[in-house]
């Protein structure tokens, strides 16, 4: 019914300029990324032919191999942490809180402030001279401040749960919201405990959120060089400050877009990993 | 299974279990957003306690700071042609796939959405590439094109989300009362679209505002905002002011909310139909 009597070349010429844009923006320069990481780079200029020399380095070489597994580790666990922490914080706005709308802004407020500013504040906060130190010398529960707050992978993780929160309520708070409220009477009435209702309805039909959530975290989180910069120390340095430095200090552009390119397919595979179990989620739920 | 006859009860606690949890990730995402304002008034360079008192020169420092303003008029640039731009390609888009059978419709908007499973330093650094092979220089006019690539796929969801919940029965309706296509657009499709247009150009031009690691790679001389706050973090003397600036952009972007929802209530107890 909707596109009775229309004419499909006009929704080809809508979608169009997008496509042209996204062609330009990413299909091709990406490919040409490709390319770059097969340059033979010598010196600071490209030398003749081509080379297999930077897949060869960033697969082969340990450190290398340890930093992506620990930046799959760091995200991972940046994911399970805020997703875990939200949850209930979603649950309660959708099922029990009484002025929704006044909590759901409480809880975005936070995120209008610079990015940079919020991974920052940790710092402050964990830091040498930091609140947390300062307020457990205060009470005299410590004499000396703790050092182990701050520059490690567990500064990188309570950061970036903080950082990201917002992109972890919002979407489980939307598929808790979606809910029948019906079903769940539905299943009380058929004697199912609280236990049993939330775990056989609740949680997957709110899976969708879940890993919604899961994706929007993951991705961009391996791609962070900033929170390990300035929270995570030389234990908490991620693939991302590998890459960068690559295009900055080291100069190194061929090594730099093959460190890029793995990271994106390693990173899309767990993401596509992520989407097939959400549709997986979503066809059991119904 | 038997009922408890305290279930009542059970689920009381429940609940104040839940709002103790609330309070408690409200407290754990407030904590380091209010250290931004306090240091921002305390008297002393370092960003530690104790606290020494209390000053705005900070603020009088960020008055006269013309490289923040320039990098702030640059941000607002950026993230504007940003905003409208994305939300353009977002909304012909999106009226493609919804309105339109079109074959292949699953492929092109997978395209479109692949940047949300492309870590944002890979987009940055591929365009970086492009603009060397090119020969264009870096500029903000490359940032607003790393950005769009961000901004397209998050406003493509939320028009498809809109354009999905609406009636097109009313746009038949308009053409058989006699308007013409234009002025169906104008009188019913735009105002029904609004809502959605407005929350994917604010969604957009946050994103963009608030954008570092695109920027990063490609504003070149010409410094953003995030950019402009990436300098300063390395120069501890310059931090206080930092922090103001900060607590300045928290103040405003809260006092648009308010206002936003102030607008939008109005415009609800007004009369959805014109004459």
């Amino acid at each position: 019914m909707a596109d009775r009597g229309r004419n499909s070349s006009e929704g080809y010429t809508l979608l169009a300029p997008t496509l042209v844009v996204m062609g330009l923006a990413l299909a091709a320069p990406l490919a040409l990324m490709a390319i770059t990481s097969l340059k033979n780079q010598s010196g600071i200029t490209f030398a003749q032919g081509w080379t297999l020399a930077q897949y060869v380095d960033v697969l082969g070489r340990a450190s290398y191999r340890s930093l992506f597994l620990r930046s799959v580790l760091i995200s991972s666990a940046v994911t399970a942490v805020t997703v875990a922490l939200a949850y209930p914080m979603a649950y309660f706005v959708a099922f029990h809180a009484r002025r929704k709308f006044v909590w759901l802004v409480a809880l975005t407020i936070p995120f209008w402030t610079s990015y940079l500013l919020r991974v920052f504040a940790w710092k402050i906060i964990l830091g040498f001279n930091g609140v947390i130190n300062s307020g457990l010398m205060r009470l005299h529960l410590i004499d000396q401040p703790l050092e182990f707050l701050l520059y490690n992978p567990f500064a990188v993780v309570v950061t970036l749960a903080h950082a990201w929160a917002a992109f972890a309520i919002l979407p489980i708070y939307v598929s808790l919201e979606k809910i029948d409220r019906s079903l769940l009477e539905a299943a009380s009435d058929l004697g199912d405990s609280a236990m049993r209702r939330f775990l056989r309805i609740t949680l997957p039909l709110s899976m969708p959120g879940v890993i919604g959530a899961a994706i929007l975290i993951f991705v961009p989180t391996t791609g962070d060089f900033v929170t390990p910069q300035l929270v995570g120390g030389t234990k908490g340095t991620m693939i991302a400050n590998l890459i960068e430095v690559q295009f900055n200090a080291a100069g190194n552009w061929p090594l730099g877009a093959a460190l890029s390119l793995v990271s994106m397919a390693m990173v899309g595979v767990i993401a596509g990993l992520f989407v097939a179990a959400a549709r997986a989620a979503t066809r059991s739920a119904r | 299974m038997k009922s408890p006859p305290s279930s009542s009860k059970a689920i009381g606690h429940k609940k104040s279990a839940l709002l103790f949890y609330a309070f408690a990730y409200l407290a754990f995402l407030y904590l380091p957003v209010l250290v931004l304002p306090i240091f921002s008034f305390n008297d002393s360079q370092f960003i530690a306690f104790p606290l020494s008192g209390f000053t705005v020169r900070w603020y009088q420092g960020l008055a006269a700071d013309t490289a923040m303003q320039h990098a702030l008029g640059n941000s607002l640039k950026v993230g504007l042609v940003t905003a409208l731009l994305s939300t353009l390609l977002g909304l012909t888009a999106a009226k493609a796939v919804t309105h339109y059978r079109l074959k292949g419709a699953g492929a092109a908007l997978g395209f479109i959405s692949l940047p949300l499973f492309i870590p944002d330093i890979v987009l940055g650094i591929s365009l970086l590439l492009l603009l060397g092979t090119v020969g264009l220089p870096l500029s903000l006019a490359a940032v607003v094109l790393g950005h769009m690539l961000v901004c397209v796929p998050f406003a493509l969801t939320v028009l498809i989300a809109r354009f999905e919940g609406f009636d097109r029965n009313l746009e038949e309706a308009s053409a058989d009362l006699g308007e013409n296509g234009w002025m169906t657009f104008w009188r019913v499709t735009f105002p029904l679209m609004l809502p959605g247009i407005i929350a994917s150009l604010l969604l957009t031009f946050i994103t963009s505002f608030d954008e570092f690691l695109v920027a990063y790679f490609l504003s070149g001389t010409e410094a953003t905002l995030p950019i402009y706050i990436w300098g300063q973090l390395r120069f501890p003397e310059r931090l206080p002011m930092v922090l103001a600036l900060g607590a300045i952009i928290l103040t405003v972007s809260v006092g648009l909310v308010v206002l936003a929802e102030h607008v939008r209530n109005r415009g609800v107890q007004k009369p959805m139909v014109g004459a």
